[in-house]
């Protein structure tokens, strides 16, 4: 059916990595499982519910572990989001489920919300069991896909869930995007990532890797499906613009994160310079630690209190020896044959919120490795010519159904968002997939 | 300082609290090391010619992670000779004088082995004899324990059989597994007895090994009815204590059992009339220490409300249980909840809904009361909405919540007061202390169902509902 479904074998398997990038939030064994979900109050229309993106019946899941019913944890989990098991790992639930749990108004600890639910999924993969969905009867109907994370992967399950059959189009060797590529190893192991989307492929969604998708490609596949759904995420990551910026150690964030997850690399020169502030940026400035460097700064052009990093990113880092050097901007890369300093400028902010350069407060610091992680760039320049409506390089759709201006394309995650957490772009998927089968249901109707 | 001194049927105790007889009262070694706990008397594991017990005897209910609500047991009496029981009594009591023991006893339905029995364990130094007509499972099938306390004519002879032979207090011991427990009580009183205790076990099957499809405790594949105690029996012991101790036929000094494990339980018992209070499930389950803080709490308690000894407030509550037709009608109460103090869960909002009068409502953050939205369209409405992670950076509007907050006003449910019955359950099932409260606001002179029936207001043997 799939030119593969066993992508969790393929995983690259490193017992350094594995060492280096253990578990940040271990597991629940059972019997802590079994005590916190018997903490929980069950409360009616539930905030966590109502907080997750993909409204996660969150009580319901948790009486089920509760009451030793694993099997209907997990499929009321999976019901809500099929990628329950990595967004368990991966969510920042302290501004999301758990951010909303009552008990913060009660003895002010919070439910172990994402500890549960990774608890339940474990259990159902160890059970060894698929899906505990059937694909819906075949509806003749055709989908195509573009970009393989994770919101392709919602939007494709809902529509195998609905008889639709669905083509995931990947530009990587293997699928699952920044689910697979681009989140830290210590919460979500690339091999886990596949171990997921191996289950998607068991409900017949079908995958295409290697395959990139240009304006010429989109033709065929528009040609030869019933609808086409975009979900191809951001794309490069904005460079500096300054001299020396392609010297051998200067790279970017997301082929950084993506070549240690594969295995690329597996060690990384002594010292390290991240620039930018953001969660992938952290991402980054850990993964240096781990991957032994001693000396790790990030460099970011205002404060900690700007710093688009979550709060408890910001303070794991710090936990990992990350340090900052706030309200500096690099001007300069130096080095001959590769990086050997960055040039740095103090910056203060004026009245107005702007910034401006402390002018003879240059300083130059020693490093080996420069990581660059200052914010992505949209991949939407194969849509142009009016395929679908963009806005601000974003494609734009209705938020309900997740369909674009052209009514045979649909779209979700960062590519319509402009970039926000693995949760939200299975949300999109989700409500895409519900979309585009009501709507091929309709055309069907009509004809 | 408050005192638990006290005397049971004449016999002194330093205070209320013993230990039933039960596997923590099976030997002496046991019982001296529970004395030197504090517990103030023991009722020895009942004595009579030894049995032979199976092996897996007890079985208990979880509930919400907490282990052993119900304790459940098949387990007959003492399986040690009676002349090894009474040696160890002897010992006990020369070394603790002060220290209250009740020899448990049960044998055949006979005047002479009873004669028997009584004197030898007076003998020894028993400072009282409990009479066990409740045990509920394996004896019973041999004409003795709950099979003598189902038959009132039973009860009233072994009690005169026992009392004739007997110098020290006479306790019986009542099964709960009979349907007027007055009958065997005033049968009892009639025979002669001295005191009461109630209740013992109560038949039980604890549940059923969903694998195996086995009951529990399992013994080989069976089980047979056990004798259920602990917390979960707590209510149903102390009607039967109030039954009793309000029958002026029944009326004796009862020591209360079922369910006791904290300080609060034994004041609830005395203030139904209990002279003093016997303990089991908590002692097996968290050992003799527990006496500690019945004590001391108890103590704490009865100095915050004035009372100096166990006396000033015996029976206190017994007044106030009476028969439904003597409650005031015109009592009315309705639920308030205290905003400041919601944490926004709902469970009174369904609670109501489902399982009460449909008069909690979330609509304080509607533009005008709505008694009409339901449950359901409730959390559709939730789940309609779109949600997303706040990212601060994508959410300059300021869209984003972020992390613990007061509770929403729409999260605050409001009760309707004109169609709040006073039921109670939203109190009940609300999990922060004093968060809703039960308001008074009737304003009419009381008036009970008997009161309306005397005055002809509506025809004997039908309540009804609606004033004239």
């Amino acid at each position: 059916m799939s030119e593969s479904n066993h992508f969790f074998a393929q995983a690259p398997h490193s017992p350094d990595t594995a060492t280096r990038f253990a578990d940040l939030h271990p597991p629940f064994e059972r019997s802590a499982a079994f005590v916190e979900s018997n903490r929980c109050l069950y409360c009616f229309d539930a905030p966590c519910t109502a907080a997750c993106p993909t409204h996660i019946d969150v009580p319901r899941f948790i009486k089920k572990i509760s009451s030793g019913n694993l099997q209907g944890s997990a499929k009321t989990i999976l019901d809500a989001n099929i990628l329950g098991a990595s967004c368990s790992r991966v969510c920042p639930v302290d501004v999301l489920c758990e951010g909303a749990c009552v008990m913060h108004r009660y003895n002010k600890q919070p439910i172990a919300i994402a500890k549960l639910q990774r608890f339940a999924m474990d259990e159902l993969h160890r059970s060894g069991a698929p899906l505990p969905f059937l694909p819906g009867r075949d509806t003749g109907k055709s989908v195509s896909l573009v970009g393989g994370g994770p919101a392709s992967l919602a939007c494709a399950a809902e529509l195998r869930r609905r008889g639709v059959r669905a083509e995931i189009y990947d530009a990587r060797p293997l699928p699952g995007g920044l689910n697979t590529y681009g989140v830290a190893e210590y919460k979500l192991p690339l091999a886990e990532s596949l171990r997921e989307i191996d289950l998607l492929a068991q409900l017949g969604v079908v995958f295409h890797c290697n395959v990139t998708v240009d304006a010429e490609m989109l033709a065929k596949l528009e040609a030869a499906h019933d609808a086409v759904f975009l979900g191809v995420g951001l794309g490069a990551i904005h460079q500096l613009g300054i001299a020396s910026e392609s010297l051998p150690g200067v790279c970017n964030a997301l082929d950084y994160i993506a070549a240690y997850k594969s295995g690329a690399i597996t060690s990384v020169p002594r010292r390290v310079a991240v620039i930018g502030g953001g969660n992938t940026a952290i991402d980054a400035a850990n993964a240096s630690v781990r991957l032994g460097a001693v000396d790790v700064h990030m460099i970011y052009r205002r404060g900690p209190e700007q710093m688009s990093a979550f709060a408890f990113e910001y303070e794991h880092a710090k936990l990992e020896g990350v340090k900052f050097l706030w309200h500096m901007q690099p001007i300069g890369i130096r080095g001959t044959d590769a990086v050997e300093a960055v040039e740095l400028a103090r910056l203060e902010a004026t009245s107005d919120g702007s910034l401006v350069m402390r002018m003879g407060m240059n300083f130059e610091l020693p490093v080996d490795l420069v990581v660059l992680a200052i914010g992505q760039s949209t991949h939407t320049d194969f849509l142009k010519g009016g395929k679908v409506k963009l806005e601000r390089g974003r494609v734009l759709i209705d938020r309900a159904t997740g369909q674009t201006s052209n009514p045979k394309y649909f779209a979700g995650g960062d590519c319509t968002n402009g970039g926000r957490e693995v949760v939200d772009a299975v949300a999109d998927g989700k409500r895409a997939g519900i979309g585009i089968a009501a709507w091929l249901e309709g055309q069907y109707a009509n004809a | 300082m408050p005192t638990l001194e006290t005397t049971f049927a004449g016999i002194p105790c330093i205070n209320p609290f013993w230990l039933a007889s039960a596997p923590p009262t099976n030997c002496g070694e046991q019982v001296m090391r529970a004395f030197d706990a504090g517990w103030g008397g023991a009722v020895w594991k009942t004595i009579g010619e030894p049995i032979t017990n199976v092996s897996s005897r007890y079985s208990s209910i979880d509930w919400s992670g907490q282990r052993m609500m119900g304790l459940n047991n098949i387990e007959l009496i003492s399986d040690r000779p009676i002349e090894v029981n009474l040696r160890e009594i002897s010992e006990v009591k020369r070394r603790y004088p002060k220290h209250v023991v009740i020899a448990s006893l049960m044998v055949e339905s006979n005047q002479r082995a009873w004669h028997d029995i009584v004197e030898r364990a007076e003998d020894a130094g028993a400072d009282g004899l409990e009479l066990n007509f409740g045990c509920p499972h394996g004896m019973s099938e041999r004409g003795m324990g709950s099979a003598v306390g189902q038959v009132p004519e039973y009860c009233s002879q072994i009690s005169e059989w026992v009392k004739e032979r007997a110098r020290t207090p006479v306790i019986v011991k009542m099964t709960p597994n009979i349907s007027d427990i007055r009958m065997p009580a005033r049968a009892a009183k009639r025979g002669g007895a001295d005191a009461l205790s109630a209740i013992n076990t109560i038949n039980s099957i604890t549940g059923i090994d969903l694998d195996t499809l086995e009951p529990r405790p399992n013994v080989d594949g069976k089980s047979s009815h056990g004798g259920y105690c602990g917390p979960a029996v707590k209510p149903i012991a102390l009607n039967m204590v109030q039954q009793i101790m309000s029958d002026r036929e029944s009326v004796l000094p009862l020591s209360g059992i079922g369910g006791i494990g904290s300080w609060q339980d034994a004041a609830e018992f005395i203030l139904l009339g209990a002279g003093t209070v016997q303990v089991c499930t908590a002692v097996m389950h968290y050992g003799y220490r527990i006496v500690e803080d019945m004590s001391d709490g108890l103590v704490a308690w009865m100095q915050k409300k004035g009372f100096e000894t166990l006396d000033d407030f015996r029976g206190l509550t017994l007044s106030r249980v009476t028969d439904w037709k003597h409650l005031n009608l015109n009592y009315k109460i309705v639920a308030r909840i205290h905003e400041q103090l919601c944490i926004g869960c709902e469970l009174c909002y369904t609670a109501c809904w489902d399982g009460a009068h449909q008069c909690i409502h979330l609509d304080r953050a509607l533009p005008s009361p709505n008694t009409s939205r339901t449950p359901a369209m409730v959390t559709a409405e939730s789940l309609s909405r779109i949600s997303m992670t706040p990212i601060a950076k994508l959410d300059l509007d300021g869209a984003g919540e972020t992390g613990p907050q007061r509770t929403p006003l729409s999260r605050i449910p409001r009760v309707d007061e004109h169609e709040c019955v006073g039921c109670n359950l939203c109190s009940l099932v609300c999990p922060v202390p004093d968060c809703i409260t039960m308001e008074r606001v009737d304003n009419e002179p009381p008036e009970t169902w008997d009161e309306r029936m005397s005055a002809g207001m509506f025809k004997a043997g039908l309540p009804g509902h609606t004033k004239l």
